[in-house]
């Protein structure tokens, strides 16, 4: 359903006054509020009264990550703390955690973004949520739980861990819409067939999966192990959580709600917009919030633009697939990789399973790429040439698809560890030799 | 023919201590006995082909360990326990391309027991080739009984 159709399907045009009739409040905020966005407006010369087009929102500095850790933990909220209802914090593998905070209309705009991507993955009032996100700082399990109080939909707050029991409360209960990240819903249909539960045994209609990258190739297997229609949602502690964007029926790409979360697809080297459609940096200006309105927030998310009408009837512009991180990128003898690129290529080689790890090592002075791959049974084969011919199938692929090569190891199921939060993919050991 | 051929079981194994072990220790639970067996190795892993006296309790206790297992069907064939015996099998199959080939530990009425694997479009072919020259093939339900 469309949770908010007169936002949802807004005319473009009036909405671009929307935005820049919000952005011009959100600036002058900042400027009484906060004294670095004070000091980055000047430098860039530009007023909130300046702000008579939502096009002047290029002249606008970027925000960084760094800017967060160097504010820590409170200096860039535009709130004062007793107006400051809740905390969240992402994990910071380096160092401090990133600390957000929510007043209580930043609670309300983020329980009606999640409403609307609820609506997005074909939710409605009747539906039974079963969310697996992990609750507390992390933004995922809370986000949900209060999107789909808002709808109107009986909340289950699993929240991730102990598998088995998730699978009864999620046949007994009659669970319509899981919610959880992919790689945990991957580890919930393997431990459903294990215990030998069908897709029929669930009610299960559609799954809202995110705060991972994932794969066109995972969505089919988690789509026909549970029974369920798969859709990406978006979003980034920084900026709200999860609830930025949303695919809808449709999908290949998630709407953006544009009215509240202005987006910009830059080349992350030059800082330069890229075109429509082409791949790039995704940066995201808040325009609704109150305690941390960050401006052009550069999230190292690497996606697209897709702004061509969509059939579902909402205007929001749409984002694809979030296909990698700025940060995630491994430059390997000098080539730029994405884990999310091996992930694809496997998909295309119909012996392997999208179970692997790249472990990076350094051998002299040279980079070493290998890849593991579970051996499934389907791809088991009781004769070395043919399990031999495999690996130098997938190394083959690799190989023209990355412009690097790797060592193919294949490995014994489900040895690569299945985590409950985000997947490990990548080992690095380059940094440790 | 195929019901009458005999079952083998073949395990992936990393190469990695413990690995063997467990596989055996898991079929050992489930009072399954290895009849024959043969490692194949590369480098990085290894195929485990066996020969049990019930393959489908070993299959599917492996599976549920989480091993990838698979089951082929194979040949036992008898040959004289004397010099040149196996050379002699051996000639009447020059034509076939044999995949991988064991022995048994135990003889049956003083022969010994190697197990071939040949293609499936020519295990036919093999079928034929011996019963002419009077080369016997064990029955599967003597083999697992062995």
């Amino acid at each position: 359903m469309i949770w908010d159709p007169y936002h949802e399907c807004m005319d473009v045009e009036q909405r671009r006054e929307l935005q820049a009739g919000r952005l011009r409040d959100t600036v002058a905020r900042l400027s009484a509020n906060v004294p670095f966005y004070r000091e980055q407006f000047k430098q860039a010369g530009v007023r909130p009264e300046d702000i008579t087009s939502i096009d002047v929102l290029q002249q606008l500095p970027f925000t960084v990550k760094d800017h967060l850790r160097d504010n820590y933990p409170f200096g860039l909220f535009a709130s004062p703390l007793d107006e400051v209802v809740r905390v969240h914090a992402s994990s910071g593998t380096t160092g401090k955690p990133t600390v957000v905070g929510y007043t209580s209309a930043d609670i309300d705009l983020w329980s009606e973004v999640m409403a609307r991507s609820i609506g997005c993955s074909g939710g409605t009032p009747q539906d039974i949520l079963h969310v697996s996100y992990g609750y507390g700082l992390f933004t995922g399990g809370l986000g949900l739980h209060y999107g789909g109080e808002r709808m109107g939909c009986t909340v289950l707050p699993m929240s991730a861990g102990n598998t088995e029991r998730q699978l009864m409360m999620m046949k007994d209960l009659g669970s319509t819409i899981l919610a959880c990240t992919p790689s945990y819903a991957l580890t919930l249909a393997d431990v459903a067939e294990e215990i030998g539960m069908e897709p029929d045994d669930l009610c299960l209609k559609s799954g809202i999966f995110g705060a991972e990258p994932w794969s066109e190739g995972s969505r089919a297997q988690v789509e026909r192990k549970l029974g369920l229609s798969a859709h990406d949602i978006y979003g980034l502690s920084e900026i709200i959580g999860p609830g930025v964007s949303n695919e809808c029926e449709y999908k290949g790409a998630m709407h953006i709600f544009d009215d509240h979360f202005i987006p910009e697809i830059i080349n992350p080297q030059t800082g330069e917009p890229v075109e429509d459609g082409q791949p790039g940096e995704l940066v995201v200006t808040c325009i609704t919030k109150s305690c941390l309105p960050l401006i052009r927030y550069r999230t190292r998310d690497i996606s697209s633009l897709d702004r061509r009408p969509c059939e579902c009837g909402r205007t929001h512009p749409k984002n694809g697939r979030i296909t990698g991180r700025t940060d995630d990128m491994l430059i390997i003898r000098g080539v730029n990789v994405f884990p999310s690129q091996v992930e694809h290529v496997l998909l295309g080689i119909e012996e392997a399973e999208p179970h692997y790890q790249l472990v990076i090592r350094r051998e002299g002075h040279l980079d070493v790429l290998e890849i593991q791959v579970e051996v499934s049974q389907e791809l088991f084969s009781d004769t070395v040439r043919r399990l031999e011919e495999v690996a130098a199938k997938i190394s083959h692929a690799i190989r023209n698809a990355l412009n690097v090569s790797a060592e193919v190891k294949l490995v014994e199921p489900k040895t690569i560890e299945r985590s409950l939060g985000k997947a490990v993919r990548v080992i690095d050991l380059r940094s440790e030799e | 023919m195929s019901e009458a051929l005999t079952k083998q079981v073949s395990v992936f194994l990393e190469n990695k201590s413990g690995r063997l072990a467990e596989v055996c220790q898991t079929l050992g639970d489930n009072g399954v006995n290895i009849r024959a067996l043969c490692i194949a190795d590369t480098s990085d892993f290894g195929i485990l082909r066996m020969i049990v006296d019930a393959p489908d309790v070993a299959a599917n206790c492996l599976r549920e360990h989480g091993f990838s297992v698979g089951e082929t069907s194979v040949l036992p064939v008898e040959i004289p326990d004397v010099p040149g015996g196996l050379g002699n099998v051996l000639a009447l199959l020059h034509h076939v391309n044999v995949e991988y080939m064991y022995a048994f530990f135990t003889t049956v009425e003083g022969n010994a027991v190697v197990v071939f694997r040949v293609a499936d479009d020519q295990v036919q072919q093999v079928i034929d080739a011996l019963q002419a020259n009077d080369v016997r093939i064990l029955p599967a339900e003597d083999v697992y009984a062995l």
